[in-house]
């Protein structure tokens, strides 16, 4: 593997982990329940995708090896992270109701 | 006789594609395997999917496709912004009430999945009638121009691609 395409997996691996990181701390550090699931729906969506490319292209450039497994865990992700999202919020809301009346 | 075996061609072309990339490898068992599994599947769930769904023109599905990603990489630096450098208690977090102009159900699950994946904003509630969304927002100056911007962006392509 050259050290070009060890460079671009290096880098993405520690965008994708930075992201992730930004996504936790907003979890920690946002006011309110519906303010946080803005962190983890979308950074951390983005950071685990970063790094599933790179997994991708550590599999290409360095074994010769075409995976698509990787393509398919960040396609069922960005499918599923909405639906997740949606019941949070829900139940959130549900829960507010109920205490105030 | 083609609409018995296969109620939803296109949802069945989808699950060969994604048997073949679950074996990772492209033989003639493999895509012989995924087409029965697509069948048999595509078979036994039709009876959740009464209507069939018309996705039409590749290539405004490529280009929406295109649009949303580039979307969730903006709005990850924007929410990476607004948790490190702000104060969370000053952010101006609200809700808006979206009007829908969509109609089919496909449609309205598509903008609230890519609404939540997008700039600030996290799709929360359709109303009964399915006419508005329920949106929140994490951090918004203009909530007019926040509604007129998902309209203009997200909901009218979708509904130029699920007629």
């Amino acid at each position: 593997m050259s050290v070009f395409s060890e460079l671009l997996i290096s880098a993405l691996l520690l965008i994708g982990a930075a992201f992730m990181l930004v996504g936790s701390l907003g979890l920690a550090r946002l006011a309110d329940p519906l303010q946080r699931l803005h962190g983890p729906t979308k950074a951390t969506t983005l950071g685990i995708s970063a790094i599933l490319v790179a997994s991708m292209l550590y599999q290409y450039l360095g074994h010769g090896k075409l995976s698509f497994h990787e393509f398919l865990i960040v396609f069922f992700l960005f499918i599923t992270a909405p639906i997740s999202a949606h019941l949070l919020a829900k139940a959130y809301l549900h829960i507010r109701r109920v205490e105030r009346d | 006789m083609i609409e018995r075996i296969l109620p939803h061609p296109v949802l069945a072309a989808v699950l060969v594609v994604v048997w073949i990339m679950l074996v990772n490898a492209l033989t003639p068992g493999s895509v012989v395997m995924g087409i029965i599994v697509a069948t048999v599947v595509s078979k036994l769930t039709s009876i959740y999917w009464p209507e069939r769904a018309k996705i039409g023109r590749p290539l405004l599905v490529a280009e929406y496709l295109g649009v949303v990603l580039y979307d969730i990489v903006v709005s990850s630096l924007q929410v990476a912004y607004l948790v490190l450098f702000r104060n969370p208690h000053t952010l101006r977090s609200q809700f808006i009430t979206v009007p829908l102009d969509a109609r089919t159900p496909e449609a309205i699950v598509a903008l609230a999945g890519t609404i939540t994946l997008t700039p600030g904003t996290l799709s929360v509630d359709v109303s009964e009638d399915m006419r508005s969304l329920s949106v929140h927002c994490l951090d918004v100056a203009d909530p007019a121009a926040a509604i007129g911007d998902i309209k203009q962006r997200y909901e009218q392509r979708l509904m130029r691609i699920l007629t």
